[in-house]
């Protein structure tokens, strides 16, 4: 049985291959050939890499797999993420009993049938942005910068009861935080400046209160203004850099994929399951999910160690032809509801049932209202955001 | 098929009640998973198979014994 005495053959993060959407090839190679393998992080520290979505799956389901980040060997995907958690992290990164203690707190406002009923809000929020951004006759814009980002950071701060007037500064801190080059320094400067002003409008709600969830918290009386504040930080990048990405991404996938856009036009009732397989082909959290070993477990054909990490490889279990055939083509009548986009276990993402209803009513009111939607420049021009912890593109000029 | 639920397991994604939402309901204030039918009629056997297949929390098992269905 393998341990971690081999030499690592690849190293995080890989660089990707010709085809944007797709992850790159040295994790691809790994998943044929050596599906649980050995790797080098930025700072030279080795883990194990899961590219299979069986062994994905297992990890992210097993307590013996910890998520606390103040664990000895717990594997940072980057200097920054490292600075993320240092402190007290969020419950992101806690066990149950305690995850599952403050993550509870929260579930109520993720239920299904009440972000069902934020449809009619999150609808005219989509509205109003397409008509900003079609009026005076315009015929092109960048879609992240008008629709993509915009949109969920409204909803978000709806939800929060932050105001949205500040979305710049946020938006920039959370830029910064996701960034994979930022050093430690400057992650740590964005975070504090972001959690000191959580902190500041979470002190403002004890005397003005309001129907937000940091409201809602303050007022249930179990946590500190820091905790408050600290959630609100994860609520709020979480909420709006995700989606955002995942929008403007889709479009561009649907885009490259004119019969699968054609599907969809001429489907607009299928939307729900093209969301699902969008989030299954694009993947957008495209570092991985880590974890560390709290007792010896062998997963597949290897041992790993107590104190061992384990770095998730979402991107590449959501295209195993294992469970996905001819998983690297967007399919959109294909049945994804199993893929890891949103991770796996009692950590996987409580925004999800936001998340989804955002990008349905995003895409179904793009494709509705603008049938001529079009890429205004060459492909090859396109920015990816490899430099970042949440992939996308970081413009995306298009015309009517 | 007779379908039991771990409340103490269960993280509030919600997946069921998509899947199954005659089968699987949440409650209001921290969505954790309510049983609506332990002995759903076999038409609805499929969403829940579906359901408990990608709970995240294995937070639902299925007794999918005939004698019992």
């Amino acid at each position: 049985m393998a341990t971690a005495a081999q030499t690592p053959r690849f190293t995080h993060p890989a660089a990707r291959g010709t085809c944007p959407f797709a992850p790159p090839p040295a994790y691809r190679q790994a998943q044929q050939e050596e599906p649980v393998s050995r790797i080098t992080l930025w700072d030279g520290s080795a883990s194990w890499l899961a590219t299979r979505h069986e062994d994905v799956k297992a990890v992210l389901a097993d307590p013996r797999f910890s998520a606390d980040s103040t664990r000895p060997g717990f594997p940072f995907l980057t200097a920054g993420v490292r600075q993320l958690n240092a402190g007290r992290p969020t419950f992101i990164r806690m066990d149950d009993p305690e995850h599952a203690r403050l993550r509870r707190m929260l579930t109520g406002d993720f239920v299904i049938k009440k972000v069902e009923a934020l449809r009619p809000r999150i609808q005219r929020i989509a509205d109003d942005l397409l008509d900003r951004m079609t009026a005076d006759g315009r015929t092109g814009a960048d879609l992240v910068r008008e629709f993509a980002l915009p949109l969920p950071s409204l909803v978000i701060c709806l939800l929060l009861g932050v105001p949205y007037q500040d979305h710049e500064f946020f938006q920039e801190c959370s830029r910064v935080m996701l960034r994979r080059e930022s050093s430690a320094e400057e992650v740590g400067a964005a975070q504090d400046r972001l959690v000191d002003y959580l902190n500041r409008l979470t002190e403002a709600k004890r005397t003005q209160p309001d129907d937000g969830i940091l409201s809602r918290l303050v007022e249930r009386g179990e946590l500190t203004t820091a905790e408050i504040g600290a959630m609100g930080r994860l609520l709020l990048v979480a909420g709006h850099e995700t989606t955002a990405n995942m929008t403007a991404l889709s479009v561009l996938a649907l885009l490259r994929n004119p019969d699968q856009l054609d599907h969809l036009r001429r489907h607009p009732e299928a939307v729900t399951g093209a969301v699902e397989e969008l989030l299954r082909y694009l993947t957008i959290v495209h570092s991985g999910l880590g974890r560390v070993a709290t007792e010896d477990v062998d997963l597949g054909a290897v041992r790993i160690r107590a104190g061992e990490g384990v770095v998730c490889m979402i991107s590449t279990a959501n295209r195993d032809e294992d469970e996905f055939p001819d998983g690297d083509e967007l399919d959109l009548t294909r049945d994804a509801r199993r893929h890891l986009a949103f991770g796996f276990g009692v950590h996987q993402c409580l925004g999800q049932p936001l998340a989804r209803l955002e990008l349905q009513i995003a895409l179904a009111t793009l494709l509705r209202r603008l049938p001529e939607l079009r890429l205004a420049v060459p492909f090859e021009d396109v920015r990816f955001r490899g430099d970042m912890l949440i992939y996308g593109v970081h413009e995306l000029p298009l015309a009517w | 098929m007779l379908v039991q639920i771990d409340q103490e397991k269960c993280c509030g994604a919600g997946h069921c009640v998509l899947a199954a939402p005659d089968v699987f309901d949440q409650r209001d204030e921290d969505g954790i998973v309510v049983l609506l039918d332990a002995r759903p009629p076999a038409e609805l056997h499929q969403a829940v198979q579906d359901a408990a297949a990608v709970c995240p929390a294995a937070a639902i098992q299925l007794d999918q014994a005939p004698d019992r269905a």
